[in-house]
């Protein structure tokens, strides 16, 4: 029962972090309609930013994200300006080849950090790694405990950035409606850069609270993409709060199938959750609930 | 007030618009009326720099702004409402109106405008938490409007806000648009109910395949014989 517990309990605390990185590649999929196949690679970035950190000035890593957020939300919005508009302007390009440069861009963004800092596995030791919270027979990872409450923080705060400001609710009604948007004199340009930055810098966040828990690597980034793209498709593509619901089942039903199954089985059961996702609800958890 | 000079539009290899040249006046209700594809909707987004004309210009109150973004186009104080509302359907009906107020005049007295609306509109008051997608047509309608008011604009571009609604609403919604109008708003109303809107609009153009074919008083063009002949069927 304690293994149980504890299985579920980690499930739900990796899967809060996945949900803010999923949740970033749900706002990109909202604004610009096309999925995000490098939001991966702006994690592994992430990653990396904070890792410098933490190699360079001894940052601890929940410190380091502060750092590699601003960095990604720069670099997120340099891409979308310089790269992802700039397609929409030759009409002879479909926009649904927007998806294809942000394979480019993930490819790019591995091979650089790659040629910077090679292939080697790298991870941070920090004071509470491998640390542990004992409850009632279940042991809790300090930093999974940690990473999830900061998780749900930013969560919230874009809940109400979303919600309460004039650029969230522009960010949101450009998703719902673009032209309509624009009449209601929104620059749905400037908007479309900062989303991009906004959902780069979650999934900076994301990375950056993973950071204690896994080996960082170039081409972890392909994980996340896949993890993200899961999620995303589970939540219902373009809803927030099924990003948050798709990432909570994700990150269960993995450490189900690893304290189950096996370690080398966990990918399997989210991707076996997907295509039962697709087959039998294929607008997500959501259609759950508007039936 | 908008001085429409001329402009072709082109979809592509399809021409839209050829050489349409119109004038609404300040304090003018306006009609634009014409069956369908004639290119009504087409002169209202290229008004609002969705579409970009080939050839031709477009000014408002004295400014050029045939090559404006939409946002800045927005932010001079033409308020578009647009063919099939395209309210933002997951956001309440106060989220909606709020988003209608977003240039920075509009903004400082969205407490003001939000008490006018809900007085032109009060079935908006009650349903003020609503989500917008859970509104009937009629009601939508009449948020597209209010929302379109929200901005407290120079110029409102309705574009068939009569379409898809019962005969009893689509005289209500006519009402609204001339007590509107009364309040000293410049209105250029696009229509296919050509035989009610003549009636009370002061001006009109007719425009068929893409050019404006006849212009004048609205009771002028009601007696006129080819209008007659093709949109009332006497």
């Amino acid at each position: 029962m304690a293994l149980l517990g504890q299985t579920v309990i980690c499930g739900l605390l990796l899967g809060g972090m996945y949900a803010l990185i999923a949740i970033g590649m749900t706002l990109i999929m909202g604004v610009m309609k096309i999925i995000n196949l490098a939001h991966g690679s702006l994690v592994m970035v992430g990653m990396y930013v904070t890792y410098v950190c933490y190699r360079a000035w001894g940052l601890d890593p929940y410190l380091g994200m502060l750092v590699a957020m601003p960095v990604l939300f720069l670099l997120g919005c340099v891409i979308q300006h310089f790269l992802i508009n700039r397609l929409l302007e030759v009409e002879s390009v479909l926009p649904e080849n927007q998806v294809l440069l942000t394979v480019g861009i993930s490819l790019v963004l591995t091979e650089v950090i790659r040629f910077i800092f090679k292939s080697d596995y790298r991870s941070i030791a920090t004071p509470y790694t491998g640390e542990a919270l004992l409850v009632g027979g279940m042991s809790i990872s300090i930093a999974m405990a940690v990473g999830f409450v900061i998780a749900m923080v930013f969560t919230y705060l874009l809940h109400l950035f979303l919600t309460r400001t004039d650029l969230g609710r522009a960010i949101r009604a450009t998703a719902q409606d673009r032209e309509a948007a624009q009449y209601m004199g929104v620059d749905a340009r400037r908007v479309t850069v900062i989303t991009f930055g906004l959902g780069s810098a979650l999934a900076a966040a994301g990375g950056s609270l993973l950071l204690p828990l896994f080996y960082l690597w170039p081409d972890i980034g392909h994980l996340f993409t896949a993890k993200a793209f899961i999620i995303t498709i589970l939540g219902g593509m373009g809803s927030t709060t099924g990003a948050l619901l798709g990432g909570l089942t994700l990150g269960v039903a993995e450490s189900l199938g690893a304290t189950y199954i096996g370690m080398g089985y966990k990918d399997v059961v989210g991707l076996v959750i997907f295509l039962l996702v697709l087959l039998f609800l294929p607008h997500g958890l959501r259609s759950l609930v508007r039936r | 007030m908008l001085k429409i000079r001329n402009i072709h539009v082109a979809y592509g290899d399809l021409r839209a618009l050829v050489d349409v040249s119109l004038e609404v006046g300040e304090g003018e209700l306006v009609a634009l009326v014409g069956a369908n594809g004639a290119g009504k909707s087409t002169t209202l987004k290229t008004v609002s720099g969705i579409l970009r004309p080939s050839a031709g210009a477009i000014e408002f109150a004295g400014e050029d702004i045939t090559r404006l973004q939409p946002h800045r186009i927005a932010a001079l104080g033409i308020a578009h409402v647009p063919e099939g509302r395209r309210l933002f359907p997951e956001m309440t009906v106060l989220e909606n109106l709020e988003m209608g107020a977003l240039r920075p005049e509009a903004r400082k007295k969205r407490k003001q405008s939000l008490e006018w609306v809900f007085s032109l509109f009060p079935v908006l008051r009650e349903r003020e938490r609503q989500p917008a997608g859970t509104l009937s047509g009629g009601q939508q309608q009449m948020l597209a409007i209010g929302r379109g008011l929200m901005s407290l604009p120079r110029l409102l571009m309705l574009d068939e806000p009569s379409l898809g609604l019962a005969p009893v609403l689509v005289k209500h919604v006519f009402e609204i648009v001339r007590e509107i109008n009364r309040q000293g708003i410049t209105v250029l109303l696009v229509e296919q109910n050509v035989m009610q809107v003549l009636r009370f609009c002061h001006r009109g153009y007719v425009l068929e395949n893409g050019r404006i074919v006849l212009g004048g008083r609205g009771t002028e063009l009601l007696n006129d014989a080819h209008v007659k002949e093709s949109y009332l069927g006497i």
